[in-house]
């Protein structure tokens, strides 16, 4: 079906794509596995005519084609899904869809682009309303959305980009049971992914991508998560995290009925109560959108509760703002370092400082000196690299630019540390590090909130998990008793009483 | 690291900072002289003239920097709006109202010399500061994008500052056109610091700004907070600092350096409001100048000092070498709209550098 | 009872008078923002087609050839914009900034080097009436309602908001966001273009230095008020044009108002808009972004 041979793509210095060959099979799931920034995406947006690759070869059905736009990739039979959907939040889920290449002449047919959207929506049973503007429509329909966008275009090989971040356990399986059906039905799909899990279930052959090069192309029966992790990352990992029995002591944390709403304004977080201690890790699990966001925002004082008090180590700090909640003992790794964390034009130093600038002010003017000291310590201590506070924030890596974040919030020795989402986009070696700060942040007596849409890492890390779903904890359960199906059930909404 | 090393990294920052700027002059003056052979004169002889009337002599040089006074204020006022990520493009009605107020505390108030210059030049920087203050305050709590509020600002500030003129404060002996009555001697800035030219103290004062507004940004927190919301409002925010506040700050700010401006210029040149035909020019001109100097102090009043010769130069041109004087707004409007399109220099470079890594 | 018929008939017609430049303007602004560029030349777009407007009808005597003149020239200032905007990435407001000073020292320079004075040009032909009405203000009010068919019931209109709402989705979608957002501002060319000929030769028969006099920002304002949509800009504009009509209505009756309340009233009106006093205003999503094509 798909023969793509020596596949070469440079960003300046960097290469992301090495020399890559694939071979897809017509009518197969293959699984394009590999970690964060590995190449997967840039290797699949070359074959969708995003990028123009700098050498090699792409082959279709047989015969050789060059694919130079996303309109040369339409008319060839690729589609794609992407991780961020391109979706136009104010047009009408048809007027997405039709987009492009809309029925009728000059004049818009759009009761003839509903009547096509409902009749290939219950072809391959992808149900969504066509008449509903997609910004009122859930997630999950807006993938669905975004696959009929491809067959509408008459896709034969379709690509996912990561698909399942976004869904919850029981939209996971759901799609499964739509890939299947696609494949049934004469499709070809290739699926981007850098969980393990997700190959296991859904694809019938795995390539491996490592730094940019293939590694192997294996059939994906008969392969275990440890094989398939040692060939994503170059050698054995460890899947768990080292870590002794927690040793708990007083409450650092204590929430109280908190409420919030979220930016448009609907009830994201309803009546929350819970409690971490000095000296454990709580974990909280959950699918991206129940309120794990809003309920970071709120701890950390970017968000204001509609009800509820939040005490830090016995202190109200409700209605405090960021700065004043970081005075009062609180860290924060936020969920988006790029956005939130660091101000990446400022340099190594003056992000070490954020949120501290003010003490690093003698008679109202600024001490660089002292700045550049403080940020040498942390750079040292954190190995961030290169070891330069003088550079701009924005040169570093992502694993770099995090281990900054993470030195900065635990040299200030916070009573409190709300992690969100610690290690999203890294690779393992940086992952490892962070988990390894955490424990130490724990054992080092500190209360630590990990928040993350990872359930392998919270169930990693963890001495206590509570999952959220839909603005609510809806269990709180030791690690030790915890079991992933139950977790995942529960994440879900199933076994509770939530109303809806 | 070493002094020489620091000087060779300072001037490697510096040329690289004046290479956009000096090219987009120069295609400035490129169109300027075809737009002079269109008119059908010498451009030789039009640049000579344009010369002589800049700096052929000291009082002319004088004269050169008076133009260039305003330039330094609105230019600072449009950098520091930037810095924290706001475009103000609402200088114009700023000044007029800051003009208006500095001439009424100029004429009404009865102050001693040493006093009342400082306590008009207030006066016309709160106004500013004010009028600005509401693009903030739409922008921090309304989320009104301050371009679109700044030029309805315009507008209303311009018949705002001509009503308060016409039923307020007109001087009803005046013998033609609307003015307030004249500033009292008290309130003027001393003129004559070059033998012969109006050049005032003024000019101490904006350079005084400049300076102030370097190490406000750069040497102080509260600038580190200014420039964080303008690079990254996100992470300002959760370092602890308010954006909305500084936004606000900001626009006060820059609209109290644009009061100065205002102030400045009824203080050290016209002695009284005259009624406004219209928008005076230095609001645009300051984009410009805070573009042209890239945003940083020293580079904005060495472009205040290129905007100011071209202001004064041109219609000096115009009487001498009768080269029209519109030329000299197709020179402004070339040089700002090239260094406007930054997308072209960083194509332009990017070519070089592939050219040079085939040759390579 | 007569005199308040023949009153309020003046009125009207004044009204329409004045609406019909600002109308033309803000359609322009509608096409271009729609489309993801910000455009604050109309201003000297107008200012360039209300003097282009003049000078072909002086040279060939034909009103009609005027606004030729005036739209090919509006289009071609406004491809001046939409290279730096869209293809360089360049910052919209401030090359719009820099168009309007072009505009400025362009038309002041062609009066003196085709008339020989700065003031103003002598009268030329004009676009006529029709019914007492001129035929301009029939033109402006077409066109609004083509332009509202053209945005919200073709398959054009549809690519054009998409690439004014999320153009890395339209892109991805095969849809050119460069070649839409070229027509998106050259259609505000042609608009604001005619918008100046409709002043020029059409509202009077002369053009004078600097005589759109803010209009352009005017028109900027009445889009804005009307939401992005032509037919909501039409209806700012005869709000906007009837407090300038009632403002000389009220002169002739000698009840004093202060002229520039009046004059002041479609900034602070849109303002209160903005604001979400009246009906919150928001802007296309990917508007003044300038859009990456290699990313």
């Amino acid at each position: 079906m798909l023969k793509l041979t020596g596949i070469t793509k440079r960003f300046g210095s960097l290469v992301a794509n090495d020399h890559i060959d694939l071979d897809v099979r017509p009518g197969e799931i293959h699984a394009l596995l590999g970690e964060n920034g590995a190449g997967k995406t840039t290797l699949m947006n070359i074959l969708y005519g995003l990028h123009s690759p700098d050498e090699g070869t792409i082959e279709l059905k047989g015969r050789p084609v060059k694919v130079e736009s996303p309109r040369q990739a339409i008319e060839l039979g690729i589609g794609m899904v992407h991780q961020h959907f391109m979706l136009i939040p104010v047009f009408t889920v048809a007027e997405n869809i039709v987009l492009g290449q809309e029925p009728g002449g000059a004049v818009l047919d759009m009761k003839r682009a509903i009547a096509d959207v409902e009749q290939l929506s219950s072809q391959y049973g992808l149900k969504v309303d066509p008449r509903v503007k997609v910004e009122n429509i859930s997630v999950g329909q807006q993938q669905r959305v975004e696959i009929l966008k491809a067959l509408y275009r008459g896709a034969e090989l379709l690509i996912l980009d990561e698909p399942t971040a976004v869904l919850t356990p029981q939209e996971v399986a759901d799609l499964g049971q739509i890939m299947k059906g696609l494949v049934a039905q004469g499709r070809t799909i290739i699926i981007i992914t850098h969980k393990l899990k997700e190959v296991l279930q859904f694809a019938d052959r795995v390539t491996v991508i490592r730094r940019g090069r293939k590694i192997a192309t294996v059939e994906a029966k008969g392969q275990s998560e440890a094989d398939l992790a040692a060939l994503m990352v170059g050698r054995a990992i460890s899947l768990t995290v080292e870590k002794r029995p927690a040793n708990p002591g007083a409450a650092v944390l204590e929430v109280h009925g908190l409420s919030a709403k979220n930016d448009q304004g609907l009830p994201a977080l309803k009546d929350v109560s819970f409690a971490v201690r000095a000296g454990e890790i709580v974990g909280i699990a959950g699918v991206d959108g129940n309120g794990q966001s809003e309920l970071v925002q709120v701890l950390s004082g970017l968000r204001r509760p509609t009800g509820g008090r939040v005490l830090l180590s016995g202190r109200d700090v409700t209605r405090l703002t960021p700065g004043e909640v970081r005075a009062a003992g609180m860290g924060h790794i936020p969920e988006d370092r790029q956005r939130r964390g660091l101000v990446l034009d400022f340099t190594v130093a003056e992000n070490a400082a954020l949120g501290q600038q003010r003490q690093f002010a003698s008679w109202g003017v600024l001490n660089y000196r002292l700045m550049a000291e403080s940020a040498a310590k942390i750079v040292e201590a954190f190995d961030v690299r290169p070891p330069r506070p003088d550079y701009a924030a924005r040169t570093l890596s992502g694993g770099n630019q995090q281990k900054l974040i993470v030195g900065r919030e635990i040299s200030r020795s916070p009573q409190l540390m709300l992690a969100a989402q610690p290690t999203r986009g890294l690779d393992v070696g940086a992952i490892e590090f962070i988990h390894k700060q955490l424990v130490a942040a724990r054992d080092g007596g500190r209360g630590v909130l990990l928040v993350s849409l990872e359930l392998d890492e919270v169930m990693a890390l963890a001495d206590r998990i509570l999952v959220m779903y839909k603005g609510q904890v809806v269990a709180d359960i030791p690690a030790e008793t915890a079991r992933e199906a139950e977790l995942g059930l529960l994440m879900a909404g199933g076994g509770t009483n939530v109303a809806s | 690291m070493s002094p020489a090393n620091r000087i060779g990294k300072w001037l490697k920052a510096a040329s690289e900072a004046l290479t956009v700027p000096v090219l987009a002059t120069a295609l400035g003056l490129l169109v300027g002289t075809l737009f002079i052979l269109l008119a059908g004169k010498n451009p030789l002889e039009a640049y000579a003239a344009f010369a002589q009337a800049v700096a052929g002599e000291p009082r002319m040089f004088g004269e050169t920097l008076v133009s260039s006074i305003p330039l330094v204020f609105t230019g600072l006022a449009v950098m520091l709006a930037f810095r924290c990520g706001l475009f103000n493009i609402g200088v114009e009605g700023q000044y007029l109202l800051a003009q208006v107020f500095a001439a009424w505390a100029g004429f009404a108030l009865v102050l001693p010399g040493w006093l009342h210059p400082v306590v008009a030049m207030l006066a016309g920087m709160v106004a500013g500061a004010l009028w600005a203050s509401i693009v903030g305050l739409l922008k921090a709590y309304r989320g009104v994008h301050e371009v679109i509020s700044s030029i309805m600002l315009n507008y209303t500030g311009l018949y705002l500052s001509h009503y308060l003129l016409l039923y307020y404060l007109r001087d009803p002996g005046g013998a033609f056109g609307a003015a307030t009555p004249a500033i009292r001697p008290t309130a003027a800035l001393t003129q004559g610091l070059i033998a012969g030219s109006r050049l005032h103290t003024g000019l101490w004062v904006a350079l005084l700004a400049a300076f102030l507004v370097w190490v406000f940004l750069w040497k102080t927190p509260a600038g580190y907070e200014v420039r964080a919301v303008g690079l990254a409002p996100g992470a300002a925010e959760y370092g602890g600092i308010s954006v909305a506040k500084n936004i606000v700050l900001a626009m006060a700010l820059s609209g109290a350096l644009t009061g100065l401006a205002g102030a400045v210029q009824t203080l050290g040149l016209n002695g009284k409001f005259y009624e406004p035909g219209g928008f005076v020019g230095y609001g645009f001109d300051g984009i410009a100048v805070a573009l042209v100097g890239r945003n940083h102090p020293v580079g904005v009043v060495l472009a205040a000092l290129l905007f100011g010769a071209l202001e004064r130069g041109g219609p000096i041109m115009q009487a001498v070498a009768g080269v029209p004087r519109a030329v000299i707004w197709v020179v402004q409007g070339t040089v700002i709209f090239f260094v406007a399109v930054e997308g072209l220099w960083r194509f332009l470079q990017r070519r070089r550098a592939a050219q040079e890594v085939k040759a390579a | 009872m007569t005199v308040l018929i023949s009153f309020l008939v003046t009125i009207l017609a004044s009204t329409l008078r004045s609406a019909t430049p600002l109308l033309l303007a803000s359609l322009g602004g509608v096409f271009s923002e729609r489309s993801g560029v910000v455009n604050i030349a109309l201003e000297g777009i107008m200012l360039t087609g209300a003097w282009a407007g003049v000078y072909f009808s002086y040279v060939t005597g034909s009103a009609l050839a005027g606004v030729l003149g005036a739209i090919i020239l509006g289009m071609t200032i406004s491809a001046i914009h939409a290279v730096a905007s869209i293809h360089y990435h360049a910052n919209q407001v401030v090359s719009g900034v820099a168009i309007n000073l072009l505009a400025a020292g362009f038309t002041e320079f062609m009066m003196t080097r085709v008339w020989s004075n700065v003031g103003q040009s002598p009268a030329v032909h004009k676009v006529g009436d029709f019914l007492g009405i001129n035929m301009f203000v029939y033109v402006a009010v077409a066109l609004a309602f083509i332009s509202h068919f053209a945005l919200w019931r073709t398959r054009w209109g549809l690519r054009l908001r998409a690439v004014g709402e999320h153009p890395l989705a339209a892109d991805t979608m095969g849809i050119s966001v460069y070649k839409m957002r070229y027509q998106g501002v050259l259609l505000s060319g042609f608009f604001a273009g005619l918008a100046g000929a409709s002043l020029s030769i059409g509202l009077v028969s002369l053009f004078t230095n600097g005589m759109t006099a803010g209009r352009g920002f005017i028109a900027l304002a009445a889009m804005i008020f009307g939401k992005w949509s032509p037919l909501g800009a039409m209806t700012a504009c005869l709000l906007f044009g009837a407090a300038d009509a009632i403002g000389v209505a009220f002169q002739i009756l000698g009840l004093h108002i202060p002229n520039q309340f009046l004059q002041m009233a479609p900034y602070v009106v849109t303002l209160l808009a903005l604001a979400g006093v009246i009906g919150r205003s928001t802007p296309p999503v990917a508007d003044g972004v300038p859009y990456d094509k290699s990313h």
